[in-house]
């Protein structure tokens, strides 16, 4: 089989990467998921706060997937289920350079589709348990916070009763909420970090609201209970996130929910051998959302995790305009990549680079900081030399920042070699 | 009445089981937990130990090197992972060269083959991430690695085919001589047998002072690991073990058979025989002292963490075969290390004792090899298509980390003394065992489990009972 475009995961990245695609004169283009459904996680994502800057209206998950498959399904883009690729390489011959994704379901089996273009869209993976390697006994009754969602929310069934919860994550902070509202009594949330990596509105919705207490600068060091979880040990830890002695609390439960950090699935990048970024762990793109291999763009939470669904669809509906620029024989090869530093207090940047003659008139630039800044400003220099500085009263890792670089603005610059985003705080 | 009761599901009762299924005995296993292979058996390095670690002269040293030699062509028959990757043996400080060289006789006495010492340099060419402060090391081509779950899931499923009766979430009770042989009191009854097989791991000093007077004592060494990403699974190619040193024991880094980097174990005394759980300071102790082997041991790649008993006998030796005050009760009892490696040989060694004690003819019909599940990971293109071809579920990816299918998890389930919980599936297919730790595939497997057992959700376990996933429904709890 040969297709033009193959988008590799029909979550909210691949669904709106497939749109604009479309919309922008792709025709022979397929949508792989591996789900039974279309819209990716935003499945289980029952709760509402989606949408406030797409649609300028508060949607529950299902209801922002659903919009955006509507539109795909006016658009008759082609999609398969139950749909896993296994295998993504790439085959060079003469002036030509296809990619070959490897797919398989239970009506097709296996096969090899010939793609012009691969946009990667396969989405994020909680942080499980073993990679925090918490010491403690095995039991039944330890989850990620999305598993316990996906119980919850998909199945109508309850994981567990008296619940704690490690770590201050979105996803975490919304499992608070919805086991309450299910029955459970969640009796704290414990952080490492002295801040939350979840949105304010979160913690006050889902937290302050119920009265559920928020312990900064813990975590838990011991997991008791042979069979199922019968207590946590929590304790304090001090500058260096070690754990204090003495500060011990046993906690009665029968569930952990982990909500510790989400970790982009590259493993089809990495055997495809697309340069990565260590900070996101997602691929390293320049402005067209492409990778360093021709024709594989990326978007969406494989590329950098993302706080609001409304971002991602944003960034895919680029990657799937470049994508199809690039199959138009529009997108110039990239010469003159600019790189942009993420510096003092900016953890990374995305896009990591860009060209002033192959960017839009405008590109928007996301990054997350490293901590909380207080009354701090977004300084954006070219060439050493500050171009624009924005104050903002709080900066916090939980929440995506972004900056806006304009194409006639770095046009006008002479010899433009590099371009650097920091946090300044004495202003 | 039975002539064989084994007590113990773990690698040592399910080989001796399958050797006895070759001879026309009545043979019954008692599990006390729900499933086979979930003590002493599930949680251990996964080395096929060459054998020159052990004294000459002892069972362990006798029975590794015939283990060892026996793997092979068992892991054939029985289709279970097994690799000769080769161990080797560090030595970080000239002072310590008489050691390694005590080692080096050891194991020529015991009867290693291809053992040799080898310096810094060549040490660097086989494996160039080894630490530089190693200065030589032994070197052991015999050296082997397995799946420990996979040898004990063959060795039972191949002793239930022939015949074996396994009796899981059994506990026994209690152990009464009788005139022709022994009264076994369990918690689903009382079984009369001639012949008593203890192969209890950690508990197996309870059952032989039931019935002797020459009293044992196994204390639970607990042994704590890491396990790694399969993206540093090649960081060394060989079993990387330390020669004890003033700090201590050392750990080994090792590849495992699947392709993961696993470090460990620490060795502690404890009191408790369920004691399983890591603890922070024996963690951190791997980490560190497997940092010493190699150079940028990556320990940012933890995907799981665990702990194991080995079941060690103060006299240091196995004790195998009948007490003296106890015929027809036969031990073996204190298989720590190596005993995964020993334990094809120990079933043999034992079934032969069990045979003069208890004569019997060869089973004419025995079935000697099985086939174990097919793995769509580690299938080529052909034998995937193939596989699809043939039950189209095998298309159908439910852990996407270690690529399983819905195919695999099936046979799982329905063959003999097949899996009924989430690690039984697990251990048998490997779902749920890669870097997301089955946060993706858990809850499509407890509903395949429940589809295929005709059980609620509610009902699926992740081990014995008790171990339940689900509590309830939503809003079960909220008071009108």
């Amino acid at each position: 089989m040969k297709k033009d475009l193959v988008i590799i995961g029909g979550g909210p990245a691949g669904l709106a990467a497939a749109i604009a695609a479309k919309e922008a004169g792709v025709d022979d283009l397929l949508i792989v998921e591996r789900d039974a459904r279309l819209g990716g996680i935003l499945n289980q994502c029952i709760h509402n706060g989606f949408g406030l800057h797409t649609f300028k209206e508060e949607l529950t998950g299902p209801e922002y997937a659903g919009r955006y498959i509507d539109k795909m399904l006016s658009l008759d883009i082609p999609y398969k289920l139950n749909t896993m690729v296994v295998d993504l390489s790439e085959k060079r011959t003469e002036g030509e350079n296809r990619k070959l994704v490897t797919v398989m379901n239970r009506e097709e089996g296996l096969y090899t589709i010939e793609a012009r273009a691969v946009i990667l869209a396969m989405g994020c993976r909680e942080r499980s348990r073993g990679a925090l390697n918490i010491p403690g006994y095995r039991p039944a009754g330890i989850y990620s916070a999305g598993t316990a969602q996906r119980y919850v929310n998909m199945e109508g069934r309850m994981p567990g009763k008296e619940v704690v919860i490690l770590g201050s994550g979105d996803i975490g902070l919304i499992m608070a909420r919805r086991m309450t509202l299910e029955g459970a009594k969640v009796k704290l949330v414990a952080e490492l970090m002295p801040y939350s990596g979840g949105l304010k509105r979160n913690i006050v919705q889902c937290l302050d609201d119920f009265g559920i207490p928020l312990k900064l600068s813990h975590t838990v060091v011991d997991i008791k209970g042979k069979e199922r979880v019968e207590a946590v040990v929590i304790a304090r830890v001090d500058e260096h996130l070690k754990p204090i002695p003495g500060t011990e609390e046993e906690i009665k439960c029968d569930t952990l929910l982990l909500s510790c950090g989400l970790i982009p699935e590259n493993e089809l990048s990495e055997s495809l051998g697309v340069e990565m970024n260590p900070v996101t762990k997602g691929p390293r793109v320049n402005e067209s959302l492409e990778t360093d291999r021709e024709g594989v763009f990326a978007c969406g939470n494989v590329l950098h995790v993302h706080d609001l669904v409304d971002y991602v669809s944003e960034e895919a509906a680029q990657a799937g305009k470049r994508a199809a620029a690039y199959l138009h024989g529009a997108l110039k090869k990239a010469e003159k990549e600019i790189p942009i530093k993420a510096v003092n207090g900016v953890r990374y940047t995305v896009p990591a680079s860009v060209d002033a003659e192959r960017m839009e008139n405008v590109q928007v630039v996301r990054f997350r900081v490293g901590n909380v800044y207080r009354d701090a400003a977004i300084e954006v220099s070219v060439n050493g030399r500050v171009v624009s500085s924005r104050k903002k009263k709080v900066l916090a890792p939980g929440e995506m920042e972004q900056i806006v670089l304009k194409k006639t603005e770095l046009e006008q610059v002479e010899n433009l070699q590099e371009i650097t985003v920091a946090i300044r705080q004495d202003v | 009445m039975v002539d064989v009761v084994v007590i113990g599901a773990g690698v040592t009762g399910c080989a001796i089981a399958r050797e006895l299924a070759k001879y026309e005995y009545k043979v019954t296993v008692l599990e006390r937990a729900s499933d086979v292979c979930e003590g002493t058996s599930k949680a251990n390095s996964g080395i096929v130990h060459a054998g020159y670690d052990a004294h000459p002269g002892t069972l362990k040293a006798k029975l590794n090197v015939e283990g060892n030699r026996m793997m092979e062509a068992l892991s054939e028959e029985l289709d279970f992972p097994f690799k000769r990757n080769g161990s080797l043996v560090l030595c970080f400080d000239d002072e310590d060269r008489p050691k390694l060289q005590k080692l080096y006789e050891q194991g020529l006495e015991n009867g290693v083959k291809e053992l040799r010492i080898i310096e810094k340099d060549e040490l660097k060419q086989l494996e160039p991430n080894i630490s530089d402060n190693a200065v030589a090391a032994l070197y052991a081509p015999a050296g082997g690695i397995v799946c420990p779950f996979g040898l004990t899931v063959a060795l039972a499923e191949n002793a239930a085919v022939n015949g074996v009766d396994f009796r899981l979430n059994t506990e026994v009770q209690n152990i009464e001589k009788t005139n022709g042989g022994y009264r076994v009191a369990t918690n689903h009854g009382v079984l009369e047998s001639r012949v008593v097989i203890n192969a209890a791991g950690v508990y197996a000093d309870r059952f032989h002072n039931m019935v002797s007077e020459e009293k044992i004592h196994i204390i639970p060494r607990k042994g704590e690991y890491c396990l790694m990403d399969k993206k540093v699974g090649g960081f060394v190619s060989r079993t990387v073990f330390q020669l004890p040193t003033i700090y201590g024991k050392g750990v080994l880094v090792t590849p495992t058979v699947h392709g993961n980097l696993l470090a460990g174990p620490t060795a502690v005394d404890v009191e408790d025989c369920e004691a399983v759980n890591t603890t922070r300071e024996g963690l951190d102790d791997v980490l560190k002292r497997a940092a010493l082997s190699v150079s940028h041991f990556p320990a940012g790649q933890v995907i799981t963490s665990f702990a194991g008993l080995r079941a060690h006998e103060e006299k240091g030796d196995f004790i195998i075969g009948q007490p003296e005050d106890a015929p027809g009760f036969f031990d073996a009892a204190g298989i720590e290390s190596p005993g995964l490696t020993c334990a094809p040989a120990l079933g043999r060694y034992l079934a032969k004792q069990i045979l003069e004690y208890l004569p019997a003819q060869a089973k004419k019909d025995f079935i000697g090899t099985r086939k174990g599940i097919p793995s769509m990971a580690l299938a080529g293109p052909e034998e995937r298509a193939k596989l699809i071809e043939e039950n189209p579920l095998y298309a159908n990816v439910v852990c996407r980390c270690e690529l399983v299918t819905e195919g695999e998890i099936m046979d799982a389930i329905h063959r003999p003394l097949g899996a009924t919980t989430l690690d039984g599936v697990k251990r048998r297919t490997r779902a749920g065992m890669g870097r997301c730790q089955a946060g993706f595939c858990s809850p499509k497997t407890v509903e395949i489990l429940a589809r295929e057992l005709d059980r609620d959700m509610a009902e699926i376990s992740k081990n014995d009972p008790g171990s339940e996933f689900l509590t309830g429904y939503d809003k079960d709890d909220i008071e009108e």
